[in-house]
């Protein structure tokens, strides 16, 4: 390899300069190189992208999401023309609220196949027992976002399957008719059970999905991945240190030099 | 390798088998009866204690043992207090009350959210009168479909269905039977089983249509269950009668109001006796042992 050209790296300093600025004072491009190239064990396949594959369903949700939110109208003499419209009428609007609509269940389906991977590599055994309870609420959550949008369309699919299902939480032994009652707003269906649901599904239960995917993905970083059950490599060996990489730049980010003088 | 690197895991145990079948056992009491619940409270809680003493066996044993004190006891009189450090320093108390602040302010924002995000679907829940026309509306010993707006002011989505039989007289007084649509099985509106007469439609006001119809009964879309024309449940998955409304009479009007559960009816018409419980949610029953799972009633 010939050395640089003065010019090659006079612009690679200059268009690494931001990144440094921001590391010097954050450390956050360390954090992310930090998170982005852990190591995982040589043999994990495809089977493991489906925790990435979850996350990037659910990004998918929250961001269609945040776009139909600016359309559609939680009220229930308008909410199903307000569908109506984003889906007929507005530039691209059939595709986004299809995107959210069909990007629901598979969010669902590859939270399932993610547990079912996890379930049968045994990932969920010690140490990362706390991480399977997180993930089982997160199903539960996402569950439960299923069940409030579906509510949305205030259409006649969505407010009778809504009706059977509020009614079903209603025969929950001891507090089911007090859950029943709340997710209504009252006896019955009425007229602030649409915005409850709204509020339900964009607000509080994907604030406590995000939340809970931070631990999640705290926990997959600290305890690492899982060796598939065909690996050959025997579980829970010493952990060696690595050898720092010899040559070059270390990285992306040049050690920032403290003190030195221009 | 210290302790942490091994695995903290119970040994293998067979006590959560026996814990399952006594809790298995106190569900399947909760229906059948208390002897079978009680039965398997004794084994659910033999079982919970051996599993618990099973699991937490390394624990217990990993207590160390207390020396006893070797010193004999001090004779002399006590040292001067001086050095002795304060025995409650002013840290402690600082930070307890920068806990304790913080915890009363967090209660008193917190509370009242709360409280407003759960109290409005519980409290102001009566039923309100509704109006729906003279009493010659309704042909007797024949079912009308009445559809009203329990409150006009928000809107369509508080419509409801009652089915409504004119009984004739009973002891020179008007009876009527009020059936609701909301089947007691989970909630779907129910259908009169018969020929709706769409053209002696009556309205009345401007939200209240009256069809009659000749119903022998009611069926349930949803699910199946089937009604016969008192409302008691005839087949399929509903746990008890349909739902019914009490009824008045005011300057020759007709009103609805409360709404209740029934069990079961006996008779039919006016001199039907009926099994009437508080409104309850659907596929909840009202009577027998299944009715010991609701032991609180939501209050109205």
């Amino acid at each position: 390899m010939a050395g640089k050209s003065a010019r090659r790296a006079q612009l690679e300093s200059a268009a690494l300069y931001p990144l440094d600025w921001v590391e010097e004072r954050t450390g956050l491009v360390g954090g992310m190189k930090y998170f982005l190239f852990r190591k995982v064990p040589r043999d994990s396949g495809w089977f493991h992208t489906l925790g990435s594959a979850t996350l990037t369903a659910f990004l998918i949700q929250a961001i269609t999401g945040v776009v139909l939110a600016m359309y559609y109208k939680p009220d229930p003499d308008k909410a199903y023309q307000s569908i109506q419209f984003i889906t007929n009428d507005l530039t691209l609007g059939w595709l986004v609220r299809g995107m959210h609509r069909g990007g629901a269940s598979v969010f669902i389906i590859l939270m399932f196949l993610h547990m079912a991977r996890v379930f049968l590599f045994g990932a969920y055994k010690y140490p990362r027992e706390l991480n399977w309870i997180i993930g089982v609420i997160l199903l539960a959550l996402g569950m439960l976002e299923g069940f409030t949008g579906y509510l949305l369309p205030w259409d006649q699919t969505a407010y009778w399957a809504t009706v059977v299902g509020i009614n079903l939480n209603g025969t929950m032994p001891i507090a089911g008719p007090f859950l029943a009652q709340f997710l209504s707003g009252g006896a019955e269906i009425g007229a602030d059970t649409l915005s409850k649901f709204y509020a339900l599904h964009m607000l509080a239960i994907p604030g406590g999905i995000f939340a809970l995917i931070g631990l999640h993905l705290y926990l997959v970083m600290r305890l690492g991945v899982t060796s598939p059950p065909w690996s050959p490599e025997a579980a829970g060996r010493e952990r060696t240190e690595e050898p720092a990489p010899v040559g070059g730049r270390e990285g992306l980010v040049r050690p920032v030099r403290r003190g030195a003088s221009e | 390798m210290t302790d942490h690197d091994q695995p903290h895991l119970p040994s293998p145990t067979l006590w959560p088998i026996g814990f399952a079948v006594g809790i298995a056992c106190v569900l399947t009491g909760l229906v059948l009866s208390w002897v079978v619940a009680a039965i398997g409270v004794a084994i659910a809680v033999v079982f919970g204690f051996l599993w618990i003493r099973d699991v937490t066996t390394p624990v217990r044993a990993a207590a160390p043992t207390v020396e006893p004190e070797a010193r004999a006891p001090r004779t002399t009189s006590p040292a001067p207090v001086e050095d002795e450090p304060a025995a409650y320093p002013r840290s402690t108390f600082l930070s307890a009350a920068t806990l304790g602040l913080g915890g009363v302010i967090g209660g008193i924002i917190t509370v009242p959210v709360l409280g407003f995000a759960v109290l409005p679907s519980f409290t102001n829940q009566h039923d309100q009168n509704v109006d729906l026309g003279p009493i010659e509306n309704f042909p007797e010993n024949e079912f009308v479909i009445a559809t009203y707006l329990v409150d006009p002011k928000v809107g369509e989505v508080t419509r409801r269905t009652m089915y409504i039989r004119n009984n004739g007289q009973l002891e020179g007084k008007p009876s009527f039977t009020a059936i609701y649509s909301r089947c007691a099985h989970l909630g779907c509106p129910v259908q009169p089983n018969g020929p709706i007469e769409e053209d002696k439609k009556k309205t009345y006001g401007d939200h209240v249509d009256l069809i009659p119809v000749l119903a022998i009964g009611f069926g349930c879309p949803c699910h199946g269950g089937q009604y016969d024309t008192e409302g008691n449940r005839r087949s399929g998955p509903p746990v008890r009668a349909l739902d019914r409304a009490e009824f008045s009479i005011r300057n020759g009007n007709l009103f609805v109001g409360t709404f209740f559960s029934v069990s079961h009816v006996e008779g039919t018409g006016a001199r039907a006796r009926i099994k009437r419980y508080g409104r309850a949610v659907p596929g909840v029953h009202v009577d027998g042992a299944e009715a010991w799972l609701y032991p609180i009633e939501v209050p109205k």
